[in-house]
């Protein structure tokens, strides 16, 4: 018998596509074509297809597709075009942002952010016109927009990282760099100029619904799991008419931990976990630099960080007088014949 | 689909090899530096020790200090030319061993690298005039920055190790050229010297260099104000320098700081005031002494952008906490210990020099030229 303990998926059903519904709107389903993949079939149904690409999907592709390639191919000139350079590089390569003497301004030279700010647009645009699309064909098979809504969470979180602090700060050198070990480094630099973002409450709360979430997630699919073989997977049917897997599972939560949650309410608990980790994540972003300028201050001040024993050391540089300046003697000075001129460093300020 | 289950776990544990395989394995060494529960710790690991390296001794006995002054004796000797003739061989034989060792390649080896063997007074030779300013910039930090360097002190060894030039240096990279060709805005380069991270390459000279500004970033005030206007980026380069000295050190981020308020001194270990004073030093060391000796050099001895190649923290420190494993060197060579007065070349024109700030170069341009 078929269980569902496994790493696959056991069964795969064959036999004649299904194509779905008749859909509210009057809109066409473009791509008829379905075929069955085995290897898709372990994972998930193997059914492929029917696809809806429609304006917005070709909209958001196409924009999705430049933003990508940009940012490739800066990376790639960034290595003068060498392939294996690039290969050894990748995780190290970005298309940085505008720097900090270029302010908020769109006249920014292509290599010096120019390409970034042109990425920012059509990545923007293809994740705005995805969430459109996940909106519009939710409402066309009569379904919530929730994923609309959650995927708008996350992109607000984007936003706030990429565009509106920025915008709020007057300077694209406070935006995220598009590249593997860029984007974090910039993560820890951020963290410490604004004395450290674990102090930011609303990081915290990030922080408790993203570990939240995946607390939830491993709850919730270990316990429908461990109800499969009384076909605890037919979730939906569990929600109008509970049957025993449904029993055994919230029966499980009561005697382990005294409460249960609903076939229905557990998955509202996990959408709004996985919705509110974004959207507490951008609240605490936005304030960063914006309201507040030093977070451990901030903690201090509101007694939400432990004060520890001062050990005692003083900033050297309120009492430091600089030697050099200090007993420089021209007697000690050696006239050597070469002495130069001092030049200025080209590279001071890069 | 037994197949499939095992094929799989196997290329789990393929990649979970490749992922451990830049870990140190073993067992650690953890000591605590800091107030209970604040993870203040200094973790090493015995499998990896690294040697602070062998201090040589001296090439003999430190000779008496009376005597004819070098000054008197010889020719041309303007640094060293207070100590006696005797203590002046000593000290030469002593930097010879340091910096131009028998077992160099024969160009590098024996006093003719740095001496006209026709005419040792001779300043024909670009090296004597950078070992003489060398001589000079050793005595400086010896005298003036025991803030740092304590009683334990500085030679050339410190930082030569035996070699013409110390392993450890640092030259300006090259800036943008506004191309995009090769362009990555001076960072996002797997590079020792920002511990491979992709944190700018610029920090030294930024922190470091000639009109090197504060490694200060983070607000001391809750709400932003005027008196803190850098940013995000600014904090990378200030990240990058701080990846330096943990690298330079073999230390982490908690050997000076309480990693939870990084600007807070008073959560600060005294190491961190130790490492601020080591920062004026290096500072004063390349903007006085290296940065100077740029038309001196010739172009094979010059960075990338013309500029010669200058002290950081692992010039002297290689990876120890204290240089040398804080070896008392300097003691057996009073020569260094202490800016000598220099017999002026040209009286008259340095007497007219104002004493503070640029005199190094005003002197020279006014007694040069």
């Amino acid at each position: 018998m078929a269980r569902y303990q496994n790493i696959f998926t056991q069964v795969q059903l064959r036999g004649h596509p299904e194509m779905g519904m008749p859909h509210k709107d009057s809109s066409d389903p473009r791509i008829h074509a379905t075929r069955f993949s085995y290897l898709m079939g372990k994972v998930g149904q193997a059914q492929l297809g029917p696809i809806y690409l429609g304006k917005l999907g070709l909209a958001s592709l196409l924009c999705g597709f430049l933003a990508f390639e940009i940012i490739g191919l800066n990376m790639l000139a960034s290595v003068n075009w060498s392939p294996i350079q690039f290969t050894k590089q990748f995780f190290w390569l970005a298309l940085e942002p505008p720097g900090p003497e270029w302010g908020f301004s769109l006249m920014v030279p292509l290599a010096e952010g120019g390409w970034w700010i042109i990425t920012g647009f059509f990545l923007t645009a293809s994740v705005l016109l995805w969430v459109a699309r996940t909106y519009s064909r939710a409402k066309a098979l009569g379904m919530g927009t929730h994923v609309a809504w959650a995927f708008a969470s996350a992109i607000w979180l984007y936003l706030v990282l990429g565009f509106i602090r920025p915008a709020l700060l007057g300077s694209w050198s406070e935006a995220v760099p598009f590249g593997i070990f860029p984007h974090l480094d910039w993560t820890a630099a951020f963290s410490i100029r604004y004395g450290n973002l674990f102090y930011n409450p609303f990081h915290a709360l990030s922080i408790v619904f993203l570990y939240g979430s995946t607390l939830l997630f491993a709850m919730h699919g270990a316990t429908i799991l461990a109800v499969g073989r009384y076909g605890g997977e037919r979730e939906i049917e569990q929600i109008y008419d509970r049957g025993t897997a449904s029993e055994r599972a919230g029966l499980f939560w009561r005697w382990t931990m005294g409460f249960n949650a609903t076939m229905e309410s557990i998955h509202r608990w996990a959408w709004w976990f996985a919705v509110l980790t974004t959207l507490t994540g951008g609240i605490g972003i936005l304030l960063t630099g914006t309201v507040v300028d030093n977070w451990y201050l901030w903690a201090q001040e509101h007694g939400y960080a432990p004060a520890y024993p001062d050990t005692g050391v003083v900033d050297p540089s309120l009492t430091f007088v600089d030697p050099g300046q200090a007993v420089i003697d021209p007697n000690q000075m050696v006239a050597d014949p070469g002495q130069p001129v001092v030049d200025p460093s080209l590279t001071q300020g890069n | 689909m037994l197949s499939l289950s095992k094929l799989t776990v196997a290329g789990v544990l393929a990649v979970a090899s490749m992922a451990l395989g830049a870990c140190e394995f073993g067992p650690k060494q953890s000591e605590q530096t800091g107030y209970r529960g604040t993870g203040i710790a200094q973790i090493s690991d015995p499998g990896n020790y690294v040697s602070p390296g062998e201090v040589p001794p001296p090439p003999y006995e430190l000779p008496a200090s009376t005597g004819p002054k070098a000054g008197e004796v010889y020719q041309n000797v303007k640094v060293l030319a207070n100590v006696s003739q005797e203590e002046f061989n000593y000290t030469m034989a002593a930097i010879t061993e340091w910096v131009v060792p028998a077992d160099a390649p024969a160009a590098e080896a024996g006093c003719n690298y740095c001496h006209n063997p026709e005419n040792m007074a001779d300043d024909g030779k670009y090296t004597k005039v950078v070992a003489r300013r060398m001589i000079q910039m050793t005595q400086n930090i010896n005298q003036n920055y025991s803030s740092h360097v304590k009683q334990t002190g500085v030679t050339c060894y410190t930082c030569h190790r035996g070699n013409a030039i110390p392993e450890y240096v640092w030259a300006d990279p090259k800036p943008s050229d506004g191309r995009l060709m090769g362009n990555k805005r001076g960072q996002n380069t797997p590079d020792p010297s920002t511990a491979y991270a992709s944190l700018p390459l610029g920090s030294l000279s930024m922190y470091m260099g000639v009109n090197a500004k504060p490694a200060r970033v983070i607000s001391q005030t809750i709400h932003p104000t005027t008196a803190n206007l850098t940013g995000t980026k600014a904090a990378e380069a200030n990240y990058a320098v701080m990846m330096h000295l943990s690298q330079s050190l073999n230390v982490n981020c908690t050997y000076c700081h309480n990693s939870r308020a990084f600007s807070q001194w008073g959560q600060s270990s005294p190491k961190r005031a130790l490492a601020w004073y080591g920062l004026q030093m290096v500072k004063n060391t390349n903007e006085e002494y290296i940065h100077p000796l740029a038309s001196v050099f010739p172009a094979k001895r010059l960075g990338p952008q013309g500029d010669p190649y200058k002290t950081n923290c692992a010039t002297c420190h290689q990876m120890q906490r204290k240089p040398l494993g804080g070896a008392q060197m300097a003691k057996d060579y009073p020569a260094l210990l202490t800016l000598a007065p220099v017999a002026p070349a040209f009286p008259a024109a340095l007497g007219a020099t104002p004493a503070i700030g640029a005199a190094a170069p005003a002197a020279a341009a006014a007694a040069g030229n």
